[in-house]
């Protein structure tokens, strides 16, 4: 039961949000036509054990796809920003 | 209505002044406000109160609180009959009806009793050896029967008419538990200020307090607590709730029962109350539960714990037994010995040790307690309750059992074993205890950041400062289990009392290799049920750890989950049920269907007119007769809940592109185009037609199913994938009213509706994009066509829908307009062939749907690169083709599978995705996804449907069975 401190709304409960997945494999460029680049980027995930970047999207509240950083093993978030800022790891 | 035989006649914490009567097993009682049921049937003498889950036993009353295993009963009736639920939870209420479980015919005489008496049946994995054979299908044979005689209450037959809630809350400490420790935590916290939520399960705060005599210091202590805790704003005492769930962050489930103490909820109020709780610390004052000594018989009624015994008698007033054996291997039982015999009871103690501190032995002989020092009850002898135990002596340290030394009669036996304290909420965090040779219990060992453990739950002995501590913890013997006497007929030594688990089973679990604690839970069922093993747990991992010959701290504990105690599922969904569970959509036009006699559908939440049946006309024929004459003369229907999406901005056409396999740059303003969208994995994920507005401005439809998913891709690309294009995205799904009006006449209908347009051929092409008005509506035309035929769909504000309809309607009348519903509209888009939600099932391609053509050569898009991948290009993949049945009368059936002929093995070569039967071509006809495609053009073959024994030979052909060429839409 997550908290996520929405930029743009503030602090929100978890049933606001929709999550999106891992988020650090960056998005292909679209010209890309090599399958396994895309491959990678659709199916191939690491599951770690701790800290990992992933994207929520804030489904029923404004709607923006945010990039959290929250520890698979204790939950906590240690960073919420907006996907379009966010650096990918 | 019987006197209450086993009530004194003072003291207790009941409200004398408010009588209640209720009903067990169809016998009216009489109890007092303040009882519990389980309180109520002791003061009245009843001691038998059910059947126990495998061996049908007669069970009692065996503690005082959340830990019962024996007395479980069903409450209520009707729709608020509850099966299982334990005696000493329940608040006495005015009218309560209660019923005992797993009896037939009566509780004093119940037939499968004799179960009892067939040694060895039903012990550990019984069921797994005795019921193999003689083939696989026998076990489900044997499961009914087996059903039937085993088990506990009855599910109820009628829904639950009663409201429940869920609510969030804040704050900075939570205390779980309202006894003295929790209550000094919580007032400690409140007097600094801090925002205190108590959690108190019970109806009344006090915890261990209210089981001591009345009127002692401790009550004068309480009473102060619980003036000071009222006084402070900042804190809010919850009681009637369990804290049943500790979750990540300090969020915690409680579980508040704002209802169930009366009969039925007052009027608008809820029965019970979900809560989220967000604590910035939490106080674990959760106190401690006693466990027995497992000996021969000991599920007897008239065997319980001996703190539940004290409780009866200190708080509720009522005398569980006369002739008292208490059974101990710890200090803490001396006080119910004590005030029992105080209260007129003959005691005798059986305490395991030789040695006890001298304080607590004077204590005992002046209050006439007779002692039997070193000595051991070997078993318990009786029928329907116990009636005498047999003491044995006892030499704690080498603990073999010897003969019967002597046989005491007695109507209770008030058993301590020792202390667990209630750590499950700790334990949940992943904290689990572990055990403490010295005290002989599990002690938390890490404390997870945020929590702080007191009182009982942290093995502290003095409830508090300044008041009188409880008795030593450290002066215990370890004993678990007292084997039968030498030369003594055996009994069964019950571990888990309702489950049926005996010292047998767990040694037969072991002998046969569950010997891990998980294992042996399962194997035995030990530890699960209703209570979950509050009284159970430690006895079987201290049995178990003897069996393995290893220390009992090295076996470990079994997972603790939430619930700690059972959580109705009312609760859970809150008010999230019936129509509440998903929302309903309807379309601004849904009254006039609804007045116009439609027969709706569901399509994910929208509610959409299925068909317009005339008066006795069956599905069947309201379609064929709908899609008849759209294709004879002009029909509308409802498009409403399409998906739409206003695409705005500079890099709209950009965006297009990159999302649909289709070319958008070259669509001029004013004219629409049909576009397949793919997803990142190559599969095709969505098609519907976008307008050109003007240059920087599109209007998209989507599928109905699909609007939602769609956005949120959308905004996940521009977000997050291309933040660099200027688009803006908006779903306008609900602002648009949409009506598709079809049919060679519908040119002719619309012209004479909206005036200020042109609806010449060649002034409004096909794929044309108008704006005008019908009348004073304005109006968005799209010259778009789902079922092939010259149709438009005609968009609208959606507040204005309802009026464009009628008007649609009024002016059809000359036209001879039919209104149809979405079963129409779906025979009419299979006869041409259109690919649709079970042909877009989110495993086809591109190509699987015949669409490749579609996909540009000259700029990529989302899923192009996927598309290509092996396995997805393969030559046999089924691909769409049209299925007419050979025999023209003989319907088809969606979900078939298609077969070569006569060869009905495995999962055939493709199956038959939507079927229809179709007026135009006066037959049955179906469109599905088949190896080889329309390679197989001419090809009969057969369409299977096993669950039916169904085959039907179909011909394969073009998906497009009507009008091929396209002539009537660019007529």
């Amino acid at each position: 039961m997550l908290r996520i401190a929405c930029p743009y709304c503030g602090e929100r409960d978890q049933v606001e949000f929709a999550y999106g997945g891992d988020a650090s494999e960056g998005f292909p460029e679209l010209a890309d036509s090599d399958v396994g680049r895309w491959t990678k980027f659709v199916f191939v995930r690491e599951n770690p054990r701790g800290v990992h970047g992933e994207y929520w999207h804030h489904q029923y509240g404004c709607r923006q796809w945010l990039r959290v950083v929250r520890d698979t093993v204790t939950h906590q978030v240690h960073s919420v920003a907006p996907a379009r800022q966010g650096d990918r790891t | 209505m019987t006197d209450q035989p086993d009530r004194l006649g003072q003291g207790g914490r009941i409200d004398r002044s408010r009588a209640l009567s209720f009903t067990f097993d169809g016998r009216a009682y009489a109890g007092w406000s303040g009882d519990t049921l389980a309180s109520a049937l002791l003061a009245n003498g009843v001691h038998l109160v059910g059947r126990s889950f495998k061996y049908h036993r007669p069970r009692g009353v065996y503690a005082a609180g959340v830990e019962e295993p024996n007395a479980l009963v069903t409450l209520r009736k009707g729709g608020r009959h509850e099966p299982n639920v334990a005696a000493t939870t329940v608040e006495l209420f005015d009218g309560l009806v209660a019923e005992s479980q797993n009896r037939w015919p009566s509780l004093g005489l119940d037939m499968l009793g004799a179960i009892d008496r067939l040694p060895p049946v039903f012990a550990a994995g019984f069921y797994y050896k005795t019921f193999l054979g003689p083939t696989r299908k026998a076990w489900m044979f044997y499961e009914r029967l087996i059903r039937r005689t085993g088990g506990m209450g009855k599910p109820p037959g009628q829904p639950d008419p009663d409201r429940y809630e869920k609510a969030h809350a804040f704050c900075d400490v939570l205390v779980v538990g309202g006894g003295p420790s929790g209550l000094a935590a919580a007032l400690a916290a409140g007097r600094d200020g801090a925002r205190v939520v108590v959690v108190e399960n019970e109806p009344v705060l006090g915890g261990s307090l209210l089981a001591r005599p009345r009127g002692g210091e401790s009550d004068a202590w309480l009473a102060a607590a619980i003036d000071e805790l009222a006084a402070l704003p900042n804190v809010r005492v919850m009681t009637r709730t369990t804290a049943f769930g500790a979750y990540d962050n300090l969020v915690f489930g409680l579980a508040e029962r704002v209802n169930d103490h009366l009969a039925e909820p007052p009027p608008y109020q809820p029965r019970q109350r979900y809560w989220v709780l967000r604590a910035r610390r939490a106080v674990l004052a959760s106190g401690m539960i006693e466990r027995p000594i497992v000996f021969g018989n000991n599920d007897l009624p008239g065997v319980m714990l001996a703190s539940a015994a004290r409780c009866y008698l200190n708080r509720y007033a009522a005398l569980a037994g006369r002739t008292v054996v208490a059974f101990t291997n710890n200090d803490s039982a001396y006080d119910a010995a004590i005030e029992l015999a105080a209260a007129g009871a003959d005691v005798s103690m059986v305490d395991v040790r030789r040695q006890i501190p001298g304080q607590l032995e004077r204590q005992a002989r002046d209050a006439g307690v007779s002692l039997l020092l070193g000595h051991a009850v070997g078993g318990a002898n009786g029928r329907r309750a116990v009636d005498s135990v047999d003491v044995i002596e006892f030499d704690a340290a080498s603990p073999s059992a010897g003969a019967v030394k002597s046989r005491l009669p007695c109507d209770l036996v008030a058993v301590s074993g020792g202390w667990t304290p209630t750590l499950h909420l700790l334990a949940q965090r992943g904290s689990k205890p572990v055990f403490d040779e010295t005290l002989a219990m599990l002690v938390p060992e890490v404390v997870p950041e945020g929590f702080r453990v007191v009182g009982g739950a942290a093995a502290e002995e003095a409830p508090l400062a300044g008041l009188a501590p409880e008795r030593s913890l450290a002066t215990i013997a370890p004993v678990w289990a007292i084997a039968d006497p030498l030369g003594a007929r055996p009994r069964k030594k019950f571990v888990d009392i309702q489950n049926d688990v005996t010292t047998d089973d767990i040694s037969l679990a072991h002998l046969e290799g569950y010997e891990a604690v998980e294992h042996l839970k399962r194997y035995t069922s030990q530890g699960m049920g209703t209570d979950q093993g509050k009284t159970s747990n430690l006895n079987a991992l201290a049995i178990l750890a003897g069996l393995r010959d290893e220390p009992r701290g090295t076996v470990g504990t079994t997972t603790y989950r939430p619930p700690y105690t059972p959580v109705s599922i009312g609760a859970l969904g809150g008010a999230g049920t019936g129509q509440h569970f998903m929302p309903v959509r309807r379309s601004p036009i849904h009254d006039w269907h609804q007045g116009n006699g439609a027969v709706f559908t569901d399509a994910g939440l929208w509610q959409r007119p299925w068909y317009y049946p005339k008066a006795g006309e069956s599905l069947d024929a309201a379609y064929v007769r709908e899609a008849g004459e759209v294709r004879d003369g002009v029909g509308m229907v409802d498009v409403s809940s399409l998906g739409k999406i206003d695409v705005q901005g500079p890099d709209a056409a950009d965006f297009l592109d990159r999302v649909y396999v289709n070319n958008w740059r070259s669509l001029p303003v004013g004219k629409a185009r049909y576009g397949v969208m793919l997803r990142a994995d190559g599969i095709v994920l969505d098609d519907g037609t976008t307008s050109r507005i003007s240059e920087d401005h599109y209007f998209m439809t989507t599928t109905t199913a699909n609007a939602g998913v769609v956005m949120t891709q959308f905004e996940f690309l521009l977000q997050a994938a291309w933040p660099e294009l200027k688009v803006q995205v908006t779903s306008v799904t609900g602002q648009w009213a949409g009506i598709a009006v079809a049919g060679p006449r519908s040119r002719d209908l619309l012209a004479r509706l909206v005036v200020d347009l042109d609806f010449d051929n060649d002034a409004f092409p096909f794929m044309g994009v108008r704006h005008g008005h019908a009348g004073d509506i304005p109006v968005r035309l799209l010259r778009i066509s789902f079922s092939g035929e010259l149709a438009y769909e005609v968009y609208t504000p959606a507040d204005y829908g309802e009026e464009l309809w009628r008007a649609v309607h009024d002016h059809g009348r000359e036209f001879g307009l039919v209104v149809y519903g979405t079963e129409a509209l779906g025979a009419l888009r299979i006869e041409k062939g259109h690919v649709a939600g079970p042909e877009i099932d989110g495993r086809t391609t591109l190509s699987d749907l015949g669409l490749e053509r579609m996909a540009s050569k000259k700029k990529p898009y989302l899923g192009g690169a996927l598309m290509e991948r092996e396995g997805l290009t393969e030559a046999d993949r089924p691909r769409l083709v049209g299925l007419e049945t050979t025999d023209r009368g003989t319907k088809l059936r969606a979900g078939a599978i298609l077969c070569q002929p006569g060869r009905h093995q495995g999962h055939g070569i493709g199956v038959v995705t939507s079927v229809t039967y179709s007026p135009a071509l006066g037959g049955n006809i179906g469109i599905g996804l088949l190896a080889g495609g329309m390679s197989r053009e001419g090809e009969v073959i057969d369409a299977v449907f096993p669950l039916r024994g169904e085959v039907v030979a179909v011909r394969v052909r073009s998906p497009h069975f009507v009008d091929p060429e396209g002539e009537r839409l660019h007529a």
